[in-house]
């Protein structure tokens, strides 16, 4: 079972989905999608991390709160992240970023995400067992 | 967006009748072409909007609206407290008062020609663009909280414009009732060095020329004289309103049960406008329009610092200010009493007609100046507020922009950024920008076209059409 991550058409915005053979994988994806909104993964140096600790009352809303975090800590950091680690116990989640300063000529950032919205907002796991977390992101 | 199944009011207003949950009608002003052109989800989020409690009139759509979260892009509602009316997060949306500000500059087109290269230049290097830039001013933390009760005022005092420039601004440049206690120390924090910056997406910084006039009194009091060129700022209160957005979002959906609310979309999450958290929104979301506010007070003093330079004759004198993602309280009739509602217009911008006693007296005979944004290569055009005195149709509202006809997605597959910079050069269109794929995304092909939008405006009689502005110079972050 592949992870896998992508974005997927909205008619003002972007929509970010992770899937993976796990919840957490899955979440760790959909960060991936939404780095990409900004700026290709693979060119992030990995040399700094940061840890994000969430907490909610439904999968969904989860998503919601991680991905926010996320954008939050690029906001107030100038920073890109390109790997992602999560671990879901519960309704709380424990996560890490990597990531370095944004690079404006390397990273050439295409926009700024400014939110995680509740449309399109979904945590599921399919009958054959790959979970997919996907929502829209306001840019 | 299927058309048989609206019914049809006139050529430019189409109904949905209300069924199911909708307590009032929804209306979608647009002819039967951009009807077409609309996304089947305008329909069923204007639709879901016609839902919320103490909805007054009916829902409307403007002729520029697509696809949004929760309220379309291009969605206005009126919400009266008296019925237990809601204001809501998600209709206002993350960039709260993003708008548009316009600059004349009494110079003919020719004079910005001879210079347009180095003005170009000059703006990207001093007018912070584009995820990762940040501005020269850090604010403590007594400063933000006085910025967000003070808005523009807060910015001319500190020596950002001039005290003239306040009364041309939507609330004469302060909305009361900003609660800074009410934004959470993330927001602050997030727009900490964010002043005085533009943004991305489609926040832009152009130079235009004015090259059609339609009204040539209103555009004569406007100050707009055809072959003269202006400066816009497109941009809105940055990292702290979606913060702010972010933060309530999650606070209302959470909420709505307790409060007897059953949303019809997670992302319609709202709260009674006499609730505590409503009341804490508001007092949020009025901190962050004054937020906007002095942010492109902050951006015009820089602005008029590099154009001056280049060109000293230059008046920049501010023709107006207005916001389009906001909730305001404003008086209007309905079914012949005035009433006093809660305004959401979340891609829409105000249009007072004259007349309304909120407008400078330089608007009291034409109504207050709209502009509605281009993209880079297609023009912009500056509307005129057609309402009577007591609220006209859509509460006294107008579209925007022209909105999108293609998603990011589909756009960054069919251009490339720098193919559409060179040909834009080529039709003498300057753009600077730090993200090709930013200025893919933006192509002016993946929007509809702004002329048709303005053109539905002015037939269902939202907005007068005053001028066409074509752009010369674009800033995109």
């Amino acid at each position: 079972m592949t992870l896998h991550y992508e974005l997927f058409p909205h008619g003002a915005d972007t929509g970010v989905r992770g899937t993976g053979p796990s919840r957490d994988a899955a979440f760790e994806q959909a960060a991936l999608a939404l780095t990409s909104i900004v700026t290709e993964p693979a060119g992030i140096s990995p040399n700094e991390m940061v840890e994000i600790a969430c907490d909610a009352p439904d999968d969904a809303v989860l998503l919601s709160d991680w991905l926010n975090a996320i954008i939050y800590q690029m906001a107030v950091r100038k920073m890109v992240f390109g790997r992602y680690t999560v671990a879901i116990e519960g309704r709380k989640l424990t996560g890490r970023a990597w990531g370095e300063p944004i690079d404006r000529i390397r990273h050439a950032p295409a926009v700024e995400p400014k939110g995680a919205t509740f449309t399109a907002l979904d945590v599921r796991q399919t009958p054959n067992g790959v979970w997919i977390a996907e929502c829209v992101i306001d840019v | 967006m299927d058309i048989a199944q609206l019914r049809r009011l006139s050529d430019t207003a189409w109904q949905i009748p209300p069924t199911g949950a909708m307590r009032v009608p929804a209306v979608i002003f647009a002819n039967a072409a951009l009807i077409g052109e609309m996304d089947e989800k305008v329909r069923e989020q204007i639709a879901n909007v016609a839902m919320l409690p103490g909805i007054v009139g009916a829902a409307y759509a403007m002729p520029d609206a697509h696809w949004g979260y929760g309220f379309p892009i291009g969605g206005v509602a009126a919400f009266d407290p008296e019925a237990g009316g809601v204001v809501s997060a998600g209709g206002v949306g993350f960039d709260i008062s993003c708008g548009v500000r316009t600059l004349l500059t009494g110079l003919k087109g020719e004079e910005v020609e001879r210079c347009k290269h180095a003005l170009a230049d000059s703006l990207y290097r001093d007018i912070p663009a584009g995820l990762g830039s940040t501005g020269k001013i850090a604010l403590s933390a007594d400063q933000m909280d006085a910025m967000l009760a003070g808005g523009a005022h807060w910015a001319v005092a500190q020596g950002y414009g001039a005290t003239d420039d306040l009364a041309r601004i939507e609330e004469n440049g302060c909305v009361p009732g900003a609660d800074p206690s009410a934004v959470s120390e993330r927001a602050k924090t997030r727009q900490r060095h964010e002043m005085g910056t533009l943004g991305s997406g489609n926040h832009y910084l152009e130079v235009q020329l004015v090259d059609e006039v339609y009204e040539p009194d209103i555009a004569a009091g406007f100050g707009l004289v055809a072959g003269e060129a202006v400066v816009s700022i497109h941009c809105g209160s940055r990292g702290l309103g979606h913060q702010i957005g972010t933060d309530f979002l999650r606070e209302m959906a959470l909420a709505a049960p307790e409060h007897g609310i059953v949303l019809p979309d997670r992302e319609l999450a709202c709260a009674p406008l006499r609730s505590d958290l409503g009341r804490r929104y508001l007092g949020a979301m009025r901190a962050a329009i004054n937020c906007a506010l002095a942010n492109r007070q902050i951006i015009t003093h820089l602005v008029r610092r590099v154009v001056w330079h280049y060109l000293p004759g230059a008046s920049l004198e501010l023709l107006f200010d207005v916001s389009h993602n906001t909730c305001k309280e404003e008086t209007h009739m309905v079914d012949g009493r005035r009433r006093r509602l809660f305004v959401h217009r979340k891609g829409a911008t105000r249009a007072f007609g004259p007349g309304r006693e909120e407008l400078p007296a330089p608007f009291q005979t034409t109504g207050q100046p709209v502009f509605i944004g281009g993209s880079m290569g297609t023009s912009s055009y500056v509307m005129a507020g057609a309402a009577d005195g007591g609220g006209g149709p859509a509460f006294a509202s107008a579209c925007h922009g022209a909105g999108r006809a293609m998603s990011r997605h589909a756009a960054l597959k069919r251009w490339h950024g720098r193919q559409v910079i060179d040909e834009l050069a080529a039709r003498g269109i300057l753009i600077r920008s730090p993200s090709a794929r930013g200025v893919a995304e933006e192509a002016p092909g993946a929007y509809k076209d702004v002329s048709s939008v303005v053109d539905a405006a002015r037939d269902a009689g939202l907005a007068r059409k005053v001028a066409r502005l074509k752009p010369l110079v674009c800033i995109k972050g």
